[in-house]
């Protein structure tokens, strides 16, 4: 008589998302759709060059046009102490330049208006008279011995490095590569993206001066990191603060950091005593908000002959804009870069990485990965495809023989990673026959023959997800848990909140699905919120593929709490002892007679009408969650181009994507993140990066510019499952939502460079636009870092 | 994305918006599509006093051949129209071939022929189609109509001949001389992209000869590159491979790219040789397969 577990949306259920509801009908309740009675608009002045002593601003001008309530500038703000904020990486972040601007876009003024059109016009009548200053806009630029100081504001700061730092074991690494056969090595470049979440950046904030209280609507992944911060930076205590993520247009890590704009805007509200409500421009959010990766790396590996890799080096060097605000909750200085090739059996390791400031928009967030994850693993997968070249092995044969095998975990990365579960052969396997890779060879010959350039692309990788536990990671020094809260109404229908924020991953409906595997109560039944401050238990957001590892796993600990004192229940009202009873979906039975049972809705309607003697009533509980360990998901992708030779234009023309990530809640949305993170793949592969000229003037600041690709040209996906269930997480699920976009990159390279891997090139860096691929395959030479930005000839 | 302030109108006849344009003496600027104009106005590029919407103009969305082969698109024949099967797609294959690459397909259901051609982009797909076809644009002012030819029409980046108190209200395409062939390639970088570099090329032919050629360039130069004399060397010739390679190394150089993130002058230059290689072979093979 147990339930069908499926029927009632439990774990495996591909239940439709019960958020879509809402969204396909238009009534999402998104940050720019509340409207607060006496609402004012507010609009920033942002600076158009990126490097320049500010002379002097004139407001008087902005002050005349009608509507105008309230202008704000750096001055103003210095005032109040707010000029300055912390960074998520323990630096400042100016909120209203003061004495400089350090990159194109930054946050000059603020004008708070009784309509945005009002707001705009003062923001054009604004006089700033600006001294241009050198620009420096790269990491290389940066180091030069005499480059312009960006960061004069910071004592003790020198020069423009930001940190320089290192891991793993040198002596041992050295050893390795004295000893090599055969040494491979790699330069590469993953240039700077902006994760574009579709819904830019925003806030209303409401300071109601009668109460005290301050409520802040605004599109942030993480409501409780910004209230603990708001009470440090605005001196609230945080029974006076409400923060409010009502639903969110994407994320994609762009909404974890805290922008001058919600500070301004609650500066402003509380100036003006009426809500202030901030909705930030496409060309705001793409030149000003936080970016992603922008990482230059030097990579060697030392190799055996017979194809064993003995050792690896690593050296990064990143640009991190003009403040160091990497959404970076490790203690590792360019977060987990050394998670790098955690999924090969590799004796040493070392990695050095160099940070250094530039003038560019800050940010360095973790753009749909964990912090640097995404870096590390296209770099891990392209230095492991020159090196199966330089030893002229296949590539799949030369991972074959270097990926962890099943029978040695749990497995210790020479970085001190723990990896626990996995079965890396299985899906390299799966994958190779699903592109076709036995017949490959020959038919790649074949069409070189007949002027037709073919390549497959693989990429395999294991990465961690799920930050994570609260001995290596915290943020503002919160550890990273998460949390749920479940409470069981009478009628057996029950509300969960958690303390993560849903942006797109569907948690509103997985995370039902989790109490109806736990209790039996049915998905529909179950409502989820989340996202107020005032109302959800204490938790760190949703990034970084922590959602389900460490937030799911509260829910289904909170759900089992509950089971227990249900148990109770069922022993009361079944009138036998506690031990006597057994539990079965939705139901607990007498051992001896399982005719005889009670439901869990039962239980419910007695917690509040017949509980044992003694017992508190009620069914409701929280629960927080500190995981053991990082989940360690695996991946396996496989790319099949074609280029066009006489255009440098490639097509896919097929695209294999075998994954791992362990027990699956909802299999379609597993299967819709896997295909959202490959496009993303493609995207950075083929277009969508941020550059900037020599004077820093950011070229992707709309989107005719900024490319993302449109379900036009971005390819089908043929995906493949395999389930390795984690070992401490308490429905054995991992972390999915980045997998994709983090291993996914390296395939289409490799694809590419696998084709014109005869003429001799070994390396184009993303993006491969079709001038970029021709240049590689007319010349054989390799095409490094970012396109130029050269006007003229 | 908030534009300054402007006034709307939305006349009824093209001689009430001929009026309008008049009396605002150069501060008003037409509406059709509003996909170059609105975005202009929300990055604030362009702040007009005034705008004078036609879509309230009954009559000016047509596309027809007339009975002597004469082309006619009115202004406010949306860049779908010409995508469809019709008659005017049929007629002249390198409009058919364009037309699924200007934009993406929502911009292509407000988008104007006319307007484009208005707009007269460097990048723009029809101002390039226009060129290298050949024709002329018909323009109505307070003194009434004029006929002004392509060529006089498009004369560098975004600026046309027309009056302030001028609207374009037709575009006309003469009739071949002969059969129209033809065909547009465009390189670019996603759907929606503006062009790398593309090239149009219109072909009258009598029997195997080619009676007439046209071939205009986009993305190539600071405006749109007309490229009809180097493509005269095809007149009163049938197309071989020689001529075919002769004829695309003419094109590019006339072509008049620059360097950018988009690719070097000469990438641009090579791709404009492919495409008109490709183009001219994939006539010759279709006209010998017909044959
Ligand atoms: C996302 C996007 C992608 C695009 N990609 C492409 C592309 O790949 N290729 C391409 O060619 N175009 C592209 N365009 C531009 C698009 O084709 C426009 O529709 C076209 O350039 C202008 O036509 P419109 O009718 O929209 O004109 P509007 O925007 O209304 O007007 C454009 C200009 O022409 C003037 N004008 C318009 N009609 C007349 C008239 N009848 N008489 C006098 N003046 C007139 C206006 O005053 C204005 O100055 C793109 C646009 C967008 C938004």
């Amino acid at each position: 008589m147990a339930l069908d577990e499926i029927k009632i949306g439990g774990l495996g259920a591909s239940r439709r998302r019960v958020e879509d509801n809402r969204f396909i009908r238009g009534k999402g309740n998104y940050v720019d759709d509340i409207v607060l009675p006496g609402m004012l608009h507010m609009e920033l002045l942002r600076s158009p060059v990126a490097h320049a002593r500010i002379k002097s601003i004139d407001v008087s001008k902005a002050y005349e046009i009608p509507g105008v309530r309230l202008v704000l500038t750096g001055e103003m703000m210095a005032a109040r102490n707010l000029a300055w904020m912390p960074t998520l990486s323990y630096d400042t972040q100016a909120v209203l330049a003061t004495d400089k601007v350090r990159f194109q876009g930054q946050e000059v003024a603020a004008v708070i208006a009784d309509d945005p059109y009002i707001a705009k016009d003062a923001c054009q009548a604004i006089v700033v008279e600006y001294e241009q200053l050198p620009v420096i806009v790269n990491p290389f630029q940066a180091m030069e011995s005499g480059a312009e100081v960006i960061r004069d504001d910071k004592e003790n700061q020198p020069g423009n490095k930001v940190f320089d730092w290192e891991i793993g074991d040198k002596a041992a690494t050295d050893k390795a590569f004295a000893e090599a056969d055969v040494v491979s090595k790699m330069e590469l470049h993953y240039p700077r993206s902006h994760p574009s979440p579709m819904e830019t950046c925003g806030s209303i904030a409401d300071f109601n001066r009668a109460t005290g209280k301050l409520t802040v609507y605004m599109t942030s992944q993480a409501p409780h990191i910004v209230r603990a911060a708001v009470a440090m930076v605005a001196e609230l205590p945080e029974h006076m603060i409400r923060i409010v993520s009502p639903d969110l247009g994407g994320g994609f890590g762009n909404k974890v950091p805290i922008y001058p704009g919600y500070v301004i805007s609650i500066l402003a509200s509380i100036l003006t005593e009426v809500p202030v409500k901030w909705i930030e421009d496409k060309t705001g959010n793409l030149i000003s908000t936080g970016f992603g990766r922008d990482v230059y790396l030097q990579g060697e590996m030392a190799l055996r002959k017979d194809g064993k890799i003995m050792g690896m080096r690593m050296k990064t060097i990143s640009d991190h804009g003009a403040f160091y605000a990497d959404a970076q909750p490790s203690k590792f200085k360019i977060g987990l870069m050394h998670s790098a090739f955690a999924c090969y059996d590799v004796p040493a390791a070392h990695l050095e990485s160099v940070g250094y400031y530039t003038n560019k928009a800050p940010g360095g967030v973790a753009y749909r990965c964990s912090f640097r994850v995404t870096e590390a693993m296209f770099f891990q997968e392209r230095m492991i495809h020159g090196a199966a070249n330089d030893l002229g092995m296949d590539q799949a044969e030369f991972r074959r023989i270097n990926l962890v095998k099943d029978d040695m975990f749990p497995y210790r990365t020479a970085f001190g990673f723990l990896t626990d579960s996995g079965q890396y052969g299985k899906c390299l396997d799966i994958g190779m026959k699903a592109i076709g890779y036995d017949t490959y060879k020959q038919e790649q010959e074949e069409a070189r023959k007949r002027g037709k350039l073919l390549g497959i692309g693989i990429s395999t990788m294991t990465e961690p997800l799920g930050a994570g536990n609260s001995r290596e990671y915290d943020i503002l020094g919160i550890k990273m848990f998460d949390s749920a809260e479940l409470r069981v109404h009478m009628s057996g229908k029950a509300i969960l909140r958690t303390g993560a924020m849903n942006q797109g991953q569907g948690h509103q409906t997985t995370w039902a699905q989790i109490v109806a595997h736990e209790l039996g109560i049915p998905a529909d039944d179950v409502t989820v919120e989340e996202g107020d401050t005032d109302t959800a238990p204490f938790g760190m957001g949703t990034y970084a593929s922590r959602s389900t590892p460490v937030a799911g796993a509260a829910v289904a600990m909170v759900a089992r709490k509950i089971r227990a004192k249900a148990r109770k229940i069922a022993a009361h009202l079944l009138e036998v002892s506690e031990e006597d009873i057994e539990w079965e979906l939705g139901r607990f039975y007498v051992r001896s007679n399982k005719e005889r049972g009670v439901t869990i809705q039962d239980c419910a309607i007695a917690a509040y009408s017949n509980m044992p003697d003694g017992m508190e009533p009620g069914l409701e509980n929280n629960a927080y969650y500190d995981p053991p360990n990082l989940t360690w998901p695996f991946a396996a992708y496989f790319v099949k181009v074609e280029v066009d030779a006489e255009t440098g234009v490639w097509d896919v023309l097929k695209v294999v994507a075998v994954d791992d990530c362990g027990v699956r809640i909802n299999p379609m949305i597993v299967e819709a993140q896997i295909m959202g993170g490959l496009t993303e793949a493609y995207a950075m592969a083929s277009m969508q990066y941020q550059t900037y000229d020599d004077e820093g003037n950011c070229i992707g600041s709309n989107y005719m510019d900024y490319l993302l690709p449109t379900a036009w040209e971005t390819p089908g996906f043929e995906l493949h499952e395999v389930v390795t269930p984690c070992p401490h997480h308490p429905i054995g699920a991992k972390g999915v939502g980045e997998c994709a976009t983090v291993a996914g990159p390296a395939a289409f390279v490799n694809a590419v460079v696998d084709a014109l891997g005869h003429l001799g090139v070994r390396n184009i860096d993303m993006p491969m636009m079709p001038n970029r691929v021709y240049e590689a395959l007319t010349t054989g030479k390799d095409i490094s870092g970012m396109p130029p930005v050269r006007m003229g000839d | 994305m908030y534009p300054s302030r402007f006034g709307y109108e939305s006349p009824k006849t093209v001689e009430e918006a001929v009026a309008l344009l008049d009396a605002h003496g150069g501060e008003a600027k037409v509406l059709a599509g509003g996909q170059s104009l609105v975005p202009m106005l929300r990055l604030r590029f362009a702040a007009p006093e005034m705008l004078v919407d036609i879509n309230g103009i009954d009559g000016l969305r047509y596309h027809r051949v007339d009975a002597d082969g004469t082309i006619r698109i009115g202004a406010l024949c949306r860049h779908e129209d010409l995508e469809e099967d019709d008659a005017v797609a049929k007629a002249v294959p390198t409009i058919a071939a364009a037309a699924p690459l200007v934009a993406d397909p929502i911009v292509r259901t407000r988008g104007t022929f006319v307007g484009s051609v208005c707009h007269a982009d460097p990048q723009g797909d029809w101002a390039a189609t226009m060129t290298a076809l050949g024709g002329h644009i018909v323009a109505q002012g307070p003194k009434g109509k004029r006929d002004i030819p392509i060529a006089e029409f498009v004369i560098g980046p975004f600026q046309n001949t027309l009056a302030f108190n001028e609207i374009a209200v037709e575009a006309v395409i003469p009739a071949p001389k002969g059969v129209r062939i033809g065909n547009y390639l465009k390189l670019e970088r996603r759907v929606g992209d503006f062009a790398t570099a593309s090239v149009a090329v219109a072909l009258d032919m009598v029997g195997d000869t080619v009676a007439d050629a046209g071939i205009a360039l986009a993305g190539v130069g600071g405006r749109t590159i007309n490229a009809n004399e180097a493509a005269s060397a095809l007149i009163g010739k049938k197309l071989t491979a020689e001529n075919i390679a002769s004829v695309a190394a003419a094109v590019a150089a006339v072509a008049e790219p620059r360097t950018d993130h988009r690719g070097s002058a000469d990438y641009k230059r090579q791709i404009v040789k492919t495409f008109v290689e490709r183009i001219l072979t994939g006539l010759l093979n279709t006209s010998q397969k017909a044959a």
